[in-house]
């Protein structure tokens, strides 16, 4: 008797619960609903945290300024912790809170998985820094950063035309979706034009603190390129270790190696001489980066990284998306998604991850890859 | 209702139960009650009750430590995606391909879990969940480097990487190592989800009560006792094992065609989640079937009601399981809990009545 009673209370409370929270559908409101995606907690929270705080500042910036077209803009920031399934929760939340755009989200597999709603429910989604091809499969779906293929291609291309190296060693992460989606492209792209891949390490997340075999092989094949598509924390450490190994080719990477320099306990002499092909470096001298990191390092103790400045340029590209298309917030969402959609193949967007952006009908960026080499501390131009 | 044996009353609650939820969901979704986070809340409510139940099968019935569960849901997610994608342009009917899907995904983790079984199941307690864990995570990591591909020519598998499978240039590459699968058609529906996991509480309830059940229950109490009087003691427990693993599977199944993306992190199928679902199991009671539908229904719920913490969510998430867990465990507080229950509340009142 008790356990039944005990029952019948737990499923009156939450149907109590569940009916509290009815959803009632917004046909339009007075402000422009922007709803974010991304890890803000877990071990991907870096780079969701970065966008949460990255976009916080363009959308203040543009209410301050009187927000687009005069209207405001209400920015609501949701975990998914780098979890597809989180991910879809945190959409139907915005979904509830009457989301009318969305600026996310920030990891792969989740913006996948997320992607699939916006689509069906045509929602207009910009993904600051989903760099996987399935992101934007879709047509309701555009990204900020270049695809993972585009990074490896355009490594490829970069290296062999600059004369960077010859003989390529490459070690990368094969459980992880980035490193090896542009390993993959590097690779065939290597091919094409002509450069020599004499080692291929892989490393998984299980096993990434000792990388002097994977060195050494490449120490033997005589590569004088280590191509390093992965994220930062492990490249510290192939630094380190190539540095023991008395081991000094020339070290090139992608966007993920972004943030090496503010890794505490790390010698910073080591990453000297490594180049990188990026689209943000956080002291570049133009006004617009250094607004930005000026107002980001007041506000939130760091310096901002590349997720950051694309969240950043991603408020600025849906503010110019908008004024082409004359989307008004009295519009239902889908209605938004058709208009932004034709809007985003026409416009073309100067921010600080890349000048002149525009978009394909595919929901890919075209903007130029620009590379950087660590001299003396800090990152410069090449 | 008095002539009913206890069992079967028990067993006939824990079906209403589920059908109440049922019904409840439905008319609220019907009449638009249903916010949108609810709506995509309930397949995976189903996803892991039925995760729960099959644990407890292994946990509670069977008795041995089982750390490796999110395998299992890992190989029959994996199996029933690539099933589905194969045929997904061919015009089968999506529900009948569905209904295939998910037995297959059963059949194969059925299959993991005899393999599995046969070496584990010579071990016990510690040793044994030790053991599960590792199967777990190979099982884990060799989804990872697994590569499908189907061109022409037929279907192409390499452990290596996509380049080695070698397609022709009409080739697509299905499991794409460790991006997984990506596009799977999304089938699952909650009724779909309810009507499995009537399935899976009736077959787990019918187990219990069947010769069968007993003898599993037998080796569970008193392994010399019930080998004294011949029971099979492999045979048995890899039976339930292996009925286990399968449900397991069939949620792996669910779980997969529910989202547009499939790939084996740490976080979805790793010993996190074996550890999570169970969390789920202790927390409903190890052996109580009923238990387990509901704490993996709350605890599923609860991470989502708490988004208005924002930054501090999984850290009262963990405070309120904590919470759950004394609430329900605690000597203390079960001893303060029958002396001031409602059930004595109301009895006493009725006995006072009475002499009245």
């Amino acid at each position: 008797m008790k356990k039944i009673l005990s029952i019948v209370l737990t499923v009156a409370m939450t149907a109590a619960m569940l009916v509290g929270c009815g959803s009632t559908e917004q046909a339009g409101s007075d402000v422009f609903k922007i709803g974010g995606i991304g890890p803000i907690t877990g071990g991907a929270a870096v780079y969701g945290n970065a966008v949460k705080n990255g976009a916080q500042i363009a959308v203040d910036e543009i209410n301050e300024a009187g927000g687009i077209n005069g209207v405001q803009i209400e920015y609501q920031f949701e975990d998914d912790e780098h979890d597809a399934e989180k991910a879809v929760n945190a959409y139907n939340t915005l979904s509830d809170w009457g989301m009318q755009l969305l600026l996310g989200t920030v990891t792969s597999a989740p913006c996948v998985a997320v992607a699939e709603k916006t689509y069906a429910d045509s929602v207009y989604q910009l993904t600051p820094s989903g760099s996987s091809v399935d992101c934007v499969k879709n047509d309701n779906a555009f990204q900020v950063c270049f695809t993972d293929p585009n990074q490896g291609a355009a490594s490829a291309d970069y290296i062999a035309q600059n004369n960077v190296g010859s003989k390529i060693a490459v070690i990368y992460d094969s459980s992880d979706v980035y490193s090896s989606g542009i390993y993959e492209k590097f690779a065939a792209e290597a091919d094409a034009v002509g450069l020599e891949i004499v080692a291929a390490e892989a490393f998984t997340a299980d096993n990434k603190t000792d990388f002097t075999t994977q060195l050494t092989k490449a120490k033997q094949a005589e590569a004088d390129l280590v191509f390093l598509p992965i994220y930062y924390a492990e490249a510290t450490l192939i630094l380190s270790q190539a540095n023991t190994l008395g081991y000094a080719p020339t070290f090139f990477g992608c966007d993920g190696l972004d943030g090496i320099l503010a890794v505490e306990n790390f010698d910073v002499s080591l990453a000297e001489g490594v180049m990188l092909l990026t689209p943000f470096a956080a002291d570049a001298k133009d006004d617009a980066t250094v607004n930005f990191v000026t107002k980001y390092e007041e506000k939130f103790g760091e310096t901002p990284n590349q997720f950051a400045a694309d969240a950043y340029d991603g408020v600025y590209i849906i503010k110019a998306a908008i004024e082409k298309a004359g989307v008004t917030p009295d519009m239902s969402a889908s209605e938004m998604c058709d208009l932004m959609k034709k809007a985003m193949t026409e416009i073309t967007v100067d921010g600080i991850t890349g000048e002149g952006m525009t978009w394909e009908a595919t929901g890919e960026v075209n903007k130029g890859p620009k590379a950087v080499v660590i001299k003396n501390g800090v990152y410069t131009a090449m | 209702m008095k002539n009913m044996s206890k069992q079967l009353k028990s067993n006939l609650i824990t079906y209403g139960i589920v059908i109440v939820f049922y019904l409840l969901m439905m008319i609220l979704k019907g009449t638009g009650n249903l916010s949108s986070l609810y709506r995509g809340l309930l397949v995976p409510i189903c996803v892991y009750t039925i995760m729960a139940v099959s644990l407890n099968l292994t946990v509670g019935i069977l008795g041995e430590l089982s750390l490796g569960h999110a395998g299992f849901m890992c190989v029959g997610a994996f199996t029933s995606a690539l099933f589905s994608m194969l045929l997904r342009d061919s015009g089968m009917n999506s529900i009948v391909r569905f209904i295939i899907a998910i037995l297959l995904g059963a059949l194969v983790a059925a299959l993991a879990g005899v393999i599995i079984g046969i070496p584990v199941l010579r071990l016990k307690g510690d040793y044994l969940a030790i053991v599960t864990l590792a199967f777990g995570e190979i099982i884990k990591n060799v989804v990872n480097v697994l590569y499908v591909g189907r061109d022409s020519n037929g279907v192409h598998v390499s452990f290596k990487d996509a380049a080695s499978l070698n397609l022709l240039p009409d080739g697509e590459v299905i499991v794409k190592g460790p991006q997984g699968i990506t596009g799977t058609p999304n089938d699952s529906t909650f009724t779909i989800g309810i009507i499995m996991l009537i399935i899976v509480l009736f077959v787990v309830i019918n187990f219990v009560n069947s010769r069968s059940g007993r003898a599993v229950m037998a080796i569970r109490d008193n392994r010399i006792a019930a080998e004294s009087v011949g029971i099979n003691i492999s045979k048995f427990k890899l039976m339930a094992f292996a009925i286990s693993a399968s449900m397991a599977g069939a949620a792996g199944a669910l779980y997969a065609h529910n989202l547009a993306t499939l790939n084996a992190l740490p976080k979805n199928f790793g010993y996190n989640m074996s550890i999570m679902i169970l969390v789920y199991v202790v927390l409903g009671g190890i052996g109580n079937i009923r238990g387990s539908v509901i704490a993996a229904t709350i605890l599923t719920v609860l991470p989502e009601l708490l988004r208005g913490f924002s930054d501090y969510r999984m850290l009262i998430y963990s405070v309120v399981l904590i919470a759950l867990m004394l609430f329900n465990w605690s000597p203390k507080i079960l001893d303060f809990r029958s002396k001031y229950s409602v059930k004595n509340w109301i009895s006493k009142k009725r006995d006072n009545k009475e002499e009245v």
